[in-house]
């Protein structure tokens, strides 16, 4: 008989095993990318928080007998009776949670493996390679940016850098030694200080006009698909670009340069004048964004639906839009085929402009096809200086 | 732990061993090892140090660990069935938990060593699946990563799928046909006969070779021996899956006894440590804390527990008609060994979970009804029942292989043997694909849904699935 104590801190089998399944976790969103940008859970979330994936294919079969009709045992307190509920359903996972509406068919029965994952390794994901087209290196190009990089802990510093954390750490490391570990007793010995060195950053400057149309044709799905692609748009925008600007505009028959939060969740209603939209945007960047200096990316979403004798206008306004712009994006927002011939889409299909890139959504799932499509690497411009 | 801390748990080590065997136990010797949380977690998740890699078993390691990591639960103890036993302990438990640790565990290889299903158990298994993990390693080295995965995969989903009671020999019918020739000259004495039989014989259509000619129920052996087209480094990995498979197996029949036993252990160990009052207050939480009852599951501690004490004063203080009719009191103690040594938890239910323990232990059975999960069975003898049928095949559906020519057409065709539950048929048909992949042709299982007899299968693909004319 014995009793031993070793170092295990090399010992990385379950860890290692547990990469594996991460891996595995991670090549299974890959495959259900259209599902997962559409998912309604997390284009509602903060963005902030991990959030939960469903997938299908991480379930580990075996032969089982079917829960829900099987008998189970249980132990009460001494007064449980036939009847009583015990426990209630918990809503089921990963389902039920689309509207109805647009709601990709899932077979039924089938069951959701749930994965964790931070927004950030999604974002990764999604974004792998996706990348601003035709960015050019403008006048300006080499905007330095100096940043603060926190790089290493010493025991000397200026009182504002104290690392707190680390000097609690060390003080109960110090009073445990004493077999007392608790925090009291600070003595300079404990303090730690971090330190920083300045790094600099070279970056193009890129702005991205993301417009929207608000009008009261747009209903629930055609807002819901547009509020989720430009979703992921700005998430990819700030995880790859740090000082890309978005500004946002809404339309109707007027159009508004508005904040990101109403951009998202205020709805209005009345009729569409899409050029109003086309007009703020090209009177933005004739005050704001000279294209000498900027990389230029103006998006567009609505439903199609517009004034019959605004669509000249709106194609002039584009085509004066493409001068001065990387790329014009379009998506045009359908659901079923019962509308009538779009007026705006029919209208730009006569465009040939490369720089012209239009998509059609009529599903959920559509929404990742766009996103690749209108940023996926063209290979126009010269290599990036963009980190 | 530190220094002192060690010695002082070793101080208790020996102390609890000698107090283990004065109470009449006779445990394996035990090498403990104070390890860190993440190496506590990753032996709970592979069952033992050492064994084969595979996603499921990372998986398995980081749910637990995260659960560890929230406070939410906490494995207090693992020991490996082998001689000598080895034992972990975390090493930021207190010295007092530890050596509660430490009791239960000499309750649980006192049981290893006796009880009557450990008897065939290979007790240098760590070692075994030591070598096993090397092949595998080797397999992935020679065949590639993702190969040997998706096998393991495939045998992973129906590693319980093995005859446990395999030693039992089935009686062989060693009656030859009388027609076959024992002598050269056998035929001449059989031609009379021979003529008058032509005519019959003609007539019949020869019967179609049954394969296998009686169901087997060891279907990860059967199909290890018999799947066509396997190379051999798959067959060894099914024979790996299937042999780690039958070291854990009494574990699994002897759950509820075992975890009851050791707690017996550690309940009587530490009571007669001479605890300081305030160390006993500790213990005494941490007891109630693992036999704590649980509403929508047994607690195998607590009913383990339970039932070896009742049996002690069962026959211990015999009733007055028990003892006319022959039994003497003060056998508590002989009793309980007996039963740990002949019983597994199926036996040990049926016989000794009593009227009066049913009633006392507030035991009932809940199934689902709607969306809510509800108590639909009181009386006792139903819930006994119930909670031994649950037990049968260790919880999962007893299939065994019919037929492995289905549609003459080499077709695999398994029988779910239905004793009242359902199974889930969305995970059978996923399974099947399994079954298939390693089978190579068409794989089909007949069970019962909404009370007919159904027919899923598999055939390459797609899963399908129909009613059987009864």
């Amino acid at each position: 008989m014995s009793l031993n104590q070793q170092d295990w801190s090399l010992h990385r089998k379950g860890s290692i095993d547990q990469k594996r399944h991460m891996e595995k976790v991670r090549d299974a969103v890959k495959k259900n990318l259209a599902d997962i940008v559409s998912e309604e859970s997390i284009i509602m979330s903060d963005g902030k928080r991990a959030i939960k994936v469903p997938i299908r294919s991480l379930e580990q079969y075996r032969f089982r007998y079917d829960s829900g009709k099987q008998e189970h045992a249980g132990q009460g307190n001494g007064k449980s009776k036939v009847g009583d509920v015990i426990a209630k359903e918990p809503q089921q996972q990963g389902k039920g949670t689309g509207k109805g509406k647009g709601d990709p068919g899932e077979e039924a029965g089938d069951e959701y493996y749930e994965a964790e994952i931070s927004m950030e390794e999604l974002t990764a994901l999604i974004f792998e390679d996706l990348e601003l087209p035709n960015l050019e290196e403008k006048r300006q190009a080499e905007l330095e940016t100096e940043t603060v990089k926190f790089t290493d802990v010493r025991k000397k510093g200026p009182m504002a850098n104290l690392d707190k954390k680390r000097t609690i750490m060390e003080n109960i490391k110090r009073n445990a030694a004493k077999g007392d570990p608790t925090f009291h007793d600070i003595s300079n010995d404990d303090l730690r200080f971090k330190v920083w060195e300045p790094t600099v950053r070279y970056e193009s400057n890129a702005v991205v006009i993301a417009m929207m149309d608000v009008s009261g044709s747009m209903g629930e799905f055609e807002k819901y698909i547009a509020r989720s692609f430009y979703f992921w748009m700005v998430r990819f925008l700030r995880t790859k670009y740090q000082h890309v600007q978005i500004v946002f505009i809404s339309h109707h028959t007027e159009a508004k340069e508005v904040t990101e939060e109403e951009f998202f969740y205020r709805g209005e209603s009345g009729g569409t004048q899409v050029s109003s939209a086309y007009e703020l945007a090209l009177q933005i960047i004739a005050e704001r964004f000279n294209p000498v200096d900027w990389n230029i990316y103006p998006f567009h979403f609505s439903d199609g639906d517009n004034l019959p004798w605004d669509n000249d206008r709106c194609l002039e306004l584009v085509e004066e839009l493409m001068k001065q712009c990387n790329i014009f994006g379009y998506g045009e927002i359908r659901e079923g085929h019962y509308r009538s011939p779009s007026t705006l889409m029919s209208a730009y299909n006569k465009v040939q402009d490369p720089k012209f890139i239009s998509v059609t959504i009529s599903d959920k799932r559509e929404v990742y096809p766009a996103l690749r499509k209108f940023f996926h690497a063209r290979g126009v411009a010269t290599p990036d200086p963009i980190a | 732990m530190y220094e002192d801390e060690l010695k002082q748990l070793e101080a208790n080590i020996g102390k609890a061993w000698d107090l283990a065997v004065k109470m009449g136990l006779d445990p394996y010797p035990v090498n403990f090892e104070v390890v860190p949380a993440a190496i506590m977690y990753e032996f709970g998740a592979y069952g033992l140090p050492g064994r084969f890699s595979h996603w499921t078993r990372g998986k398995a390691y980081h749910r637990m660990k995260m659960s560890y990591d929230f406070g939410l639960s906490k494995i207090y103890e693992l020991v490996i069935n082998t001689n000598p036993s080895y034992a972990f302990l975390l090493e930021n438990n207190t010295v007092l938990e530890n050596s509660f640790v430490a009791a239960h565990v000499f309750g649980h290889t006192d049981f290893f060593k006796h009880n009557l299903y450990f008897e065939h158990t290979n007790r240098t298994m760590v070692d075994k699946v030591g070598a096993n993990a090397d092949r595998i390693r080797q397999y992935e080295y020679d065949h590639g990563l993702a190969e040997v995965e998706r096998f393991l995969d495939a045998v992973l989903s129906i590693e319980e799928h093995i005859d446990y009671n395999f030693r039992i020999k089935p009686q062989h019918n060693n009656e030859t046909p009388a027609t076959e020739p024992t002598t050269p000259y056998d035929d001449i004495w059989n031609l009379d006969k021979k003529s008058r039989n032509t005519k019959t014989n003609k007539e019949k259509t020869p019967a179609r070779r049954k394969f296998p000619k009686e169901p087997v129920k060891d279907i990860l052996l059967f199909l290890a021996e018999h799947a066509p087209g396997l190379e051999p480094w798959q067959r060894d990995i099914i024979m790996i899956v299937r042999e780690e498979m039958i070291y854990f197996i009494p574990q699994m029949q002897t759950k509820i006894m075992n975890e009851g036993w050791a707690s017996i252990a550690h309940s009587r160990i530490m009571r007669d440590m001479d605890l300081d009052n305030s160390d006993f207050m500790r213990f005494a939480a941490l007891h109630t804390g693992v036999l704590a009852p649980s509403r929508s599951n047994l607690n195998p501690y607590y009913l383990g527990y339970t039932i070896w004490q009742d049996i002690e004063k069962r026959w211990d203080s015999p009733t007055e008609e028990e003892i006319a009719h022959g039994a003497v009191p003060g056998k508590g103690k002989e009793k309980m060994l007996e039963v740990r040594e002949t019983e597994n938890d199926v036996s040990f239910l049926r016989n000794y979970l009593t009227k009066d323990l049913v009633k006392e232990l507030d035991l009932y059975l809940y199934r689902k009804e709607g969306d809510e999960w509800v108590i639909v069975e009181k009386d006792w003898r139903k819930v006994r029942d119930g909670i031994v049928a649950s037990m049968t095949n260790f919880g999962f559906p007893y299939l065994m292989i019919e037929d492995a020519d289905y549609r003459k057409n080499s077709e695999i065709y398994l029988k779910h043997y239905f004793e009242g539950q359902e199974m889930d048929l969305n995970y059978a048909g996923k399974t099947l694909q399994y079954v298939y992949q390693i089978w190579g042709r068409a794989a089909h299982l007949e069970t019962v849904s909404d009370g007919k007899r159904t027919l899923v299968s598999f055939d390459g693909e797609k899963i399908s699935q129909r009613v059987l004319d009864s």
